[in-house]
């Protein structure tokens, strides 16, 4: 790496005040401000840039993680959708958005209507109680909702026998139809404190005089959410979403620590396949394909998110 | 503007270059090739005669770093306890104990043994995934010459020996050079509450009464937590070997030609455990319980049985005492019984060990009569033959267990040794199989699938 210690004097001389006097339109950025970037970019590429493109070598190949390894192209690609296992849990994960980024939001947005209308009294408290699941750490999160759903003496089914409805009460993480579901509602309790943090904060800045506009006008509960309070959560909405998206796609110790995946695959998410082929089962190449597939969809669903929030 | 951004191409493609290199591999492969075959011709020389004990003492100033697993209650205790006596004999020696959890060191030993600074001796645990992966990338020192220099042959039963041999090319499993030894045996096998089972039954047929007995009584017959989804495969093995050949079990974990899974044998065992779940021989709701709650369930008094390992027996001793009995899975004939089983992982010597000698000499070491003695005193139920026995608690139906296996030749090994994926495939198999997902004929198909995808690109 001999190239940093050249680009600084090239970039000085360059963009140095005497020869940007008169080749430069006013605005436009001088070229020092590439120096500026400098640090950072390096620092960047080191530590994201070159392990990013190290994955995207690897996945290129079919390694052992010890042996040498042999070119497959794009074959591991070609598996990620062609693999049953593999395309199960990509579609797990995008059930799980729906946990983890959809429900979150609809609570979110209800307590934050709600807020909007009536000022709370002790809201910092009330705030914070719902946002703690946020600080504890998602192992412990895990563990403890592995108690309260053990289907023999877990809180949930005591709770749900204790009020009569005993005919309810499921094996919740071993039920191949409602493990997922259980998993994914984990994630709801965990964000929806967090969605809706981010929305009563938005709530708070909307001046007070649209919504004496608004029941002037005779709006009710309901057109005052959608014609004030919604259009103006827009860009809060964006955040919310693109940070629970993040979370929901990379989801890996809740499901590690919950259920392993199953039962069978039914649980299986992307990243616990990243970590399984690498880790486990010596597939490394096909783990780093999901990585990058998992970063591109990850990359297009927020910026998707961020075009329509923007708007 | 141009020139400096074309600049920063050119330090991004550096980058691009430098991230990417040479194939993935390379630097394990060149680093290995050498020394395997130096190993090989050392290993052939001290073939003929067998080379008299080398003497550690005169081995000068020699650090072993060792990485191990054993850090559960009693096995700390014989860990730290040998590694203090064999400093003490030998002065000169160091040892750098990294004990990690069983998890922790499967996840990490790979990349450990591959890297630039490996350790001397470690656990590798036995079957394809991760001891048959390190022979196969040359990572491991073959020990055959050991093996005749320390008479490890004669200390060991047969199968245990098998269990932790490998071809040189990593190929074939369970013959070929011996690259690790045990020091624990282990048993699954069936723990009972003396209150609700007075006589344990001694055949399989008698265990099937006893089960209909206690689900008619409204007790739970047999507790089971699934959830981590390996405990199936002791489930479904236990019973397996009971309905199948055990030699079929075997050549089928050896990948022997012509072994296969989806047999009427096989199939018939997984019909067999269906009924059970069909009859209510199980807790309802076992692929969504714990392996720790069900046996906390277990020590209640919530069930007559529990399938599990003898690794425990310390927890349940603990919790029972005396209410709390330990038997061979019952089978056909109670006089040659047949139980999934094993030992302990396999230390092992890794080809960057610099001082091959003295590992050896530990791995002799931890394994010899004294060092039996030990595993016995603190709890431990050693693989190696003519053990002495324990004198109080479970610990002593264990043992005895033990010995009456051996001597009947009656272990079946792990199922999930097979294949590097064996684990994944076959523990999600049997939570579908008993969760009446897929039905005996399509468990035993989708296993051989798994199998044969594996055995097509060997």
């Amino acid at each position: 790496m001999t190239m940093p210690a050249v680009t600084p004097p090239a970039a000085a001389a360059a963009g140095g005040p005497a020869g940007s006097r008169d080749e430069r339109p006013p605005g436009e950025p001088r070229r020092i401000g590439y120096l500026y970037l400098a640090p950072a970019f390096l620092v960047f590429a080191a530590f994201v840039l070159a392990p990013l493109l190290h994955a995207l070598w690897i996945s290129l190949f079919n390694w052992d993680g010890l042996t040498l390894a042999t070119w497959a192209g794009l074959h591991n690609y070609t598996q990620v959708f062609a693999d049953p296992a593999l395309r199960h849990a990509f579609l797990h994960g995008l059930i799980l958005l729906l946990f983890y980024a959809g429900l979150p939001l609809l609570i979110g947005l209800l307590l934050a209507g709600l807020m909007a209308r009536a000022r709370v009294r002790g809201l910092a408290l009330f705030r914070a109680v719902l946002f703690l699941p946020q600080v504890i750490a998602m192992v412990v999160v895990a563990s403890m909702w592995r108690m309260i759903y053990d289907p023999e003496n877990g809180a949930l089914n005591k709770l749900l026998r204790g009020v009569g409805l005993g005919g309810l009460a499921k094996d919740w993480l071993g039920d191949f139809n409602w493990a997922l579901p259980s998993v994914g509602l984990v994630g709801t309790w965990v964000y929806f404190g967090l969605v809706m943090v981010l929305l009563t904060a938005g709530v708070q800045k909307i001046p007070s005089s649209l919504y004496d506009a608004a029941r002037v006008d005779g709006a009710g509960l309901v057109r005052e959410f959608f014609a004030v309070t919604l259009p103006a959560l827009r860009g809060e909405i964006a955040v919310a979403l693109t940070l629970t998206t993040i979370y929901a796609l990379r989801n890996f110790d809740l499901v590690y620590i919950t259920t392993k995946g199953g039962p069978g695959d039914s649980t299986s998410v992307p990243a616990y396949q990243v970590y399984d082929r690498a880790f486990q089962t010596g597939a490394v190449g096909s783990a780093a394909a999901i990585g990058i597939t998992l970063a591109v969809i990850i990359f297009a669903i927020t910026f998707v998110i961020n075009r329509l929030g923007e708007r | 503007v141009k020139k400096i951004s074309r600049a920063l191409a050119a330090l991004t493609l550096m980058g691009v270059v430098a991230a990417c290199g040479a194939t993935p591999g390379a630097d394990t492969a060149k680093k290995t090739a050498t020394p395997a075959a130096t190993t090989t011709a050392t290993a052939t020389s001290g073939t003929p005669a067998p080379a008299a004990t080398p003497d550690i003492s005169k081995a000068g100033d020699v650090t072993l770093t060792v990485w191990d697993q054993e850090v559960r209650g009693g096995q700390n205790k014989e860990m730290t306890q040998l590694n203090a006596a064999f400093q003490a004999k030998y002065p000169n020696v160091k040892i750098k104990r990294v004990a990690k959890s069983f998890e922790d060191l499967q996840t990490t030993l790979k990349l450990a043994v591959s890297g630039p600074k490996a350790p001397d001796v470690v656990e590798a645990n036995q079957g394809r995934p991760i001891m048959g992966s390190l022979v196969k990338a040359g990572l491991l020192k073959p020990l055959t010459s050991y093996e005749q220099t320390y008479g490890w042959d004669s200390r060991y039963s047969s199968l245990l020996l098998d269990l932790n041999k490998f071809s040189s090319d990593g190929k074939d499993f369970g013959s070929g050079d011996l690259y690790g030894l045990s020091q624990m045996g282990e048993i699954v096998g069936v723990y009972y509450n003396k209150d609700k089972v007075p006589t344990p039954p001694t055949t399989l047929d008698d265990f099937e009464a006893q089960l209909a007995a206690a689900k008619a009584a409204g007790d739970v017959p047999i507790q089971f937590g699934n959830l981590e989804k390996w405990p199936g495969i002791h489930e479904y093995e236990s019973v397996l070997g009971q309905v199948a050949d055990k030699q079929a079990v075997r050549d089928f974990v050896f990948a022997k030609p012509g072994a296969s899974f989806d047999n009427p044998e096989f199939t018939a065992a997984a019909t067999l455990i269906t009924d059970w779940v069909k009859k209510g021989y199980f807790n309802k709701g076992f692929n969504g319980t714990g392996y720790d709650p069900a046996t906390a369930n277990f020590t209640k008094g919530k069930s007559q049985f529990l399938i599990a390992g003898t690794w425990q027996t310390a927890t349940i001793d603990e919790k029972m005492g005396e209410k709390a009995g330990f038997m061979l899975m019952p089978g056909k004939d109670p006089a040659s019984p047949v139980s999934l089983g094993g030992e302990s992982l396999p230390f092992a010597i890794t080809s960057a060990a610099k001082n091959p000698d003295v590992a050896a000499a530990y791995i002799d070491f931890i394994t010899n009569p004294d060092a039996a003695k030990v595993l016995v005193d603190t709890d431990n139920l050693p693989a190696m033959k003519g053990a002495p026995a324990p004198t109080s608690g479970l610990s002593i139906q264990v043992a005895d267990a033990w010995q009456k296996l051996n001597a009947a030749d009656g272990v079946i090994p792990y199922l999930d040794y097979t294949t590097p994926t064996f684990y994944d495939d076959i523990s999600a198999a049997i939570q579908k199989l008993m969760g009446g997902k897929d039905s005996p004929q399509q468990f035993t198909a989708g296993v051989q699938g798994a199998y044969d995808k594996w055995a097509k690109s060997r």
